[in-house]
């Protein structure tokens, strides 16, 4: 197929662009599902963390 | 390095460093967006996840190892994708970034310590990460060195000093900041680099079918050395199988490459990402599962134009090398000889006239020759000689012609590397030869992004590792002078570390080194990671003895048993006088099987047994670590 005689590579090449049409689906169907608020650990969080950062450079 | 090459390099690192400024004072972090409460665009995110995820090590070292060994590696490819983003993104993604921040981790041994309320789980998780992370760091810097070389003929040392200085400069100007767009811009540059690398090769190759057909009917050329280890053909499996105990010479080495692609390359690398401390640490970037969600469809299609690319395009090198190469040069010497050491593995050598005959008969014939814009005081190239070589001289003031006819790694064979050639050299001479000179300039910023994101990362996880799981745990001072101090330290000692290994260690080693940190933090941290997201079962005593079962069996694994390993570390034959301690009674294939496969299953059956035979952990305590409130 396409040139390429051992089915385990051909099965390779087209599981590498199925599994990235996976990705694509998945994340489509899901584009609005999933939004949550953020909470005041996350905002605590992400100031620390750029508290360190900003530290160590 | 001419003046138009130069002017679009220094174009690029003053855009980089620009919109790192710019983004910086924006407040436009990953952390910021959280800090402001804003959603972070999903395609940024991606591309900043993927920016991580791949580096030159992907590109060149596994390109160069697929260019080798064939086009099997796509498995890995499948891997990345499916494992490396889907599961990633799907699974392991949101409960990760919700357990950072209720537990308010900031590095990844720190969520393992905290989950299990273990300070010696998060010292030891960052002593592996710091001790053992230099060698990814390296691999990594070598990808980029390894280009730098050809396309500016320089010397390795000097582009490898070059590339770490130039990447170093931007990690600490502000690549460590995590400016998004920097990111996002440095991943747009790879895709659109990847993306003519694969139309560009299958165009001059006559289409895929085509392409992919003259590879096939190539076969016969693969070397004899591979032949022997089970290399069927650059589009077929290696031959698969399980030596007989007790078998000597050919028979136990027939089954060799099957084991090292699928056990070392493919698993290795394609499980072992799930525990990877700089792209987890990714998850708590993030403010919700949407964001998670809609980053899959840019973190699927980006990886396939990475690493889908190389393995395609690698493999596909094989006959643009053997069929179209053309060098147009002036040949310096047609008859230049190159020894390559008494048992024909050391470097290779130049041979005077007047050499001793049994270093001439030993040597390989070379021809000398220099491009037509090399100076004329630079160190001349070589070329491996064969019969199917053609030579077209050119008339008075003309260039002349040289069509090797090699395969991809004999391609790579000159004075200084062994006959065998280094894979980590294909691709640079790929691009170098059969694209046009632009284009090696897109490509080097391809991986110079490819780089600069992958070591800002690892920077920081080294850093964070030593400064503030190791030292921070040990004396319990936060954000101290000193502590800050150890952070810095650590990311210049593994800068350092990085570049001494680079310097010694080189050819064929960066998807090597790539594989062994891969399947190290695999086969360490993955029971634990996945214990502390889905089983609350799992208790402190499960998840340190899993660690430490994991790391011990693979690095005794790769020190005493795993051949390749064991001869390159010279451990076993300073101890013991021999290469490997595998009994005679066992399987030669023992010797080239992986240590994550023999280690991750331990270090799965250790946690799972220790666990349920220790007591669990306080009900309260994995409350809150699953999302409940704080114990008193």
């Amino acid at each position: 197929m396409l040139g390429i005689p051992d089915k385990a590579v051909f099965l390779a090449y087209a599981l590498s662009v199925f599994s990235a049409l996976l990705c694509v689906l998945y994340g489509v169907a899901n584009w609005n599902k999933g939004d949550e608020p953020i909470q005041t650990e996350d905002v605590q969080w992400a100031k620390e963390e750029k508290e360190d950062i900003e530290e160590t450079l | 390095m001419d003046v138009v090459t130069l002017i679009i390099l220094l174009c690029y690192l003053f855009a980089i460093a620009y919109l790192g400024y710019r983004g910086y004072r924006q407040t436009k972090t990953a952390t910021d967006y959280l800090v402001a409460g804003r959603n972070i665009n999903p395609l940024i995110m991606a591309l900043s996840y993927g920016a991580t995820f791949i580096s030159t090590s992907a590109i060149v070292g596994f390109g160069g190892v697929a260019a080798n060994l064939g086009m099997g590696l796509l498995w890995l490819t499948f891997l990345n994708i499916f494992v490396g983003i889907y599961i990633a993104f799907v699974f392991l993604g949101n409960p990760t970034r919700r357990m950072g921040h209720h537990l308010d981790a900031h590095t990844f041994p720190e969520l393992l310590g905290k989950r299990f309320q273990s300070r010696t789980l998060q010292i030891l998780g960052g002593l592996i990460i710091f001790c053992f992370m230099p060698l990814y760091a390296m691999a990594v810097i070598i990808g980029g060195a390894e280009f730098i070389g050809p396309i500016f003929h320089i010397p390795f040392n000097a582009a490898l000093f070059l590339f770490a200085f130039i990447v170093a400069a931007y990690v600490i100007a502000g690549g460590m900041k995590g400016v998004m767009f920097t990111d996002a811009l440095q991943a747009t540059i790879m895709l659109i680099g990847m993306i003519i690398l694969f139309t560009v090769t299958y165009t001059t190759l006559g289409g895929f079918t085509t392409a992919h057909q003259t590879l096939t009917d190539m076969a016969p050329r693969v070397p004899a050395p591979l032949k022997a280890i089970g290399h069927r053909g650059w589009t077929m499996i290696p031959a698969f199988g399980w030596a007989k105990a007790g078998t000597s010479g050919p028979e136990a080495i027939q089954f060799n490459l099957w084991w090292t692609m699928v056990s070392t390359i493919i698993l290795g690398v394609g499980i072992g990402v799930l525990a990877q401390p700089q792209l987890i640490v990714r998850f708590m970037t993030v403010n919700s599962r949407q964001a998670l969600n809609r980053a899959v469809v840019a973190g699927g299609i980006f990886i396939l134009f990475m690493t889908g690319v190389a393995f395609v395009v690698g493999p596909l090198s094989n006959v643009y090398f053997a069929k179209r190469e053309v060098i147009r040069c002036r040949i310096a010497d047609e008859q230049a000889l190159l020894d390559p050491g008494p048992d024909g593995k050391a470097k290779l050598t130049l041979v005077s006239s007047d050499a001793p005959p049994e270093i001439q008969s030993r040597s390989k014939r070379f021809v000398a020759y220099r491009m037509p814009d090399d100076a004329p005081d630079q160190a001349l190239r070589y070329v491996l000689w064969t019969p199917e070589m053609k030579i077209t001289r050119g008339a008075e003031g003309q260039l002349d012609e040289i069509r090797p006819g090699l395969i991809a790694i004999a391609r790579t064979a000159t004075l200084g590397t062994p006959l065998s050639g280094n894979s980590d050299a294909i691709i640079p001479h790929y691009v170098a030869s059969a694209f046009p000179k632009w284009f090696g300039v897109v490509f080097l910023l391809t991986l110079l992004a490819a780089a600069m994101s992958t070591l800002s990362s690892q920077f920081h996880a080294m850093g964070t590792a030593i400064g503030r799981d190791v030292f921070e745990t040990l004396t319990g001072e936060r954000h101290s002078s000193r502590s800050i101090l150890i952070t810095r330290l650590g990311i210049v000692l593994g800068l350092a570390a990085a570049i001494v290994l680079g310097k010694t260690v080189r050819f064929n080693i960066i998807a090597l080194a790539t594989a062994i940190f891969f399947g190290l933090c695999g086969a360490a941290f993955l029971p634990a990671f996945l214990g502390a997201l889905f089983w609350k079962r799992m208790n402190r005593p499960g998840a340190l003895a899993s660690l430490l079962v994991g790391f011990s069996v693979s690095a005794l694994w790769s020190i005493f048993i795993n051949s390749k390993t064991a001869t390159g570390l010279g451990i076993c034959k300073a101890l013991f006088s021999k290469d490997t301690l595998l009994p005679p009674s066992f399987s030669p294939t023992w010797a080239v099987v992986d240590p994550l496969i023999v280690a991750l299953p331990l270090s799965f059956l250790t946690a799972v047994a220790v666990s349920l035979l220790t007591r669990p952990m306080p009900e309260s305590h994995v409350k809150w670590c699953f999302g409940g409130s704080k114990p008193q």
